[in-house]
């Protein structure tokens, strides 16, 4: 930026009083300590050293991370495991065209923007209403995030495959409790936790007939028809796994809700974010 | 070696994904029913992620202990733990379900 020290520390400064740059380093510690889990679980399922390293760099999604060595996990092919992990990318599609318009990105900044749009980031940004802010959060959580997500997913891969038995050490209990954390904080409300149990005895019912992995694309379907034909909130199932705005410095931050509640259309129930305002 | 192939291709889907957010004209955002669907179809695939890792072995439905580290986990979430301790309590469970004896 060709600052002089003084002013760089100047601007350091600044720019941790910001409460979107805070927020976003809480958040990327918060995220990116749970790439151990992911790192861990990876070279348990199967994957080796690099496959793992591979998809926390390139992929970069922690849910749909998760999907695809679950279905490898499960005994799932090659292309089902990938046809689940992009199934749940496409929220991220969605979060994209979001701070498309929040932030407006332009040249190459798009091309690193779309790398680190994830839950995470786009709630930083979306949570705040200032548009500078919005940038900050947005960044600061992205490439927080990107960095200690890798970091912590190359340390959990070297200690995971040290391990021996995967199950002696509950490996397996460990991936059921991750995709219940992933899935929990999208339950708000009833309609939200009628569409899992649905998507679950689905599954249920698919698995004797069908190919291993299958039965979660079976899901995906059901849950697509489901969207496609009830009119409920349009940011269902689109809560971050880690929310940034929730009691990380001990409360809640009334003054950012009533805002939200205030942008928001009729239909919500107080969780929805505001960059689906007047959606 | 074909695993590799099929993790490639995962990843250039995500980011393709990613990317046409920022490229397709702001109005389809004002078309609900797409983030509708991408927000259901998250919830299902998690939903039956959970399940599959829970109650899957291949082909067959099985009741072991992963059903134990289903619990502890909700049980876990319920009282607000961090994403990293109910990972942990979902393994502990598994691990002492077995150490006791169910399989």
């Amino acid at each position: 930026m060709g600052l002089e020290p003084a002013e760089t520390g100047t601007t350091a400064v600044k720019l941790l009083a910001s409460p979107a740059v805070r927020v976003g380093i809480s958040i990327s510690i918060a995220t990116g300590l749970y790439g151990i889990s992911f790192g861990a679980l990876s070279v348990t399922s199967g994957l080796d050293f690099w496959q793992t390293m591979a998809l926390s760099l390139l992929l970069f999604s922690g849910g749909s991370q998760f999907a695809f060595i679950g279905v490898v996990a499960g005994g799932g092919s090659g292309i089902a495991a990938m046809s689940a992990a992009t199934l749940l990318g496409m929220r991220n599609g969605i979060y994209g065209m979001q701070l498309n318009a929040l932030l407006h990105p332009t040249g190459w900044r798009k091309y690193v923007a779309a790398q680190v749009t994830i839950d995470e980031s786009t709630a930083t940004s979306s949570g705040q209403t200032d548009p500078d802010e919005q940038r900050r959060g947005f960044w600061t959580a992205g490439i927080g995030i990107y960095v200690l997500w890798n970091l912590f997913t190359a340390v959990g891969a070297l200690a995971g495959s040290g391990l021996g038995d995967p199950k002696q050490w509950g490996l397996d209990g460990a991936a059921v409790a991750a995709f219940l954390a992933l899935l929990w904080p999208r339950l708000k409300g009833r309609e939200p936790a009628a569409i899992a149990v649905v998507c679950a005895l689905a599954t249920v019912v698919a698995v004797p007939f069908v190919p291993a992995g299958v039965p979660i694309l079976i899901a995906a379907v059901v849950a697509a028809l489901i969207g496609w034909f009830s009119h409920g909130r349009s940011d269902e199932g689109l809560e971050p796994d880690v929310d940034p705005y929730d009691e990380h410095h001990g409360r809640r931050d009334k003054s950012r809700d009533a805002h939200l509640d205030n942008q928001r259309d009729s239909h919500g129930d107080g969780h929805g974010r505001a960059g689906q305002a007047g959606a | 070696m074909s695993l590799w192939i099929w993790l490639l291709l995962a990843c250039v889907l995500a980011y393709a994904w990613k990317l046409v957010g920022y490229f397709v004209p702001a109005k389809l955002l004002e078309d609900p029913r797409m983030s509708r669907i991408a927000g259901t179809m998250t919830i299902g695939l998690l939903a039956s992620l959970t399940t599959v890792n829970t109650v899957a072995s291949g082909q067959a439905l099985a009741a072991d202990a992963r059903l134990g580290a289903l619990a502890a986990a909700a049980i876990a979430l319920a009282f607000r733990a961090p994403f990293l301790l109910v990972v942990v309590v979902g393994a502990g469970a598994a691990a002492l379900l077995r150490l006791i004896g169910w399989n």
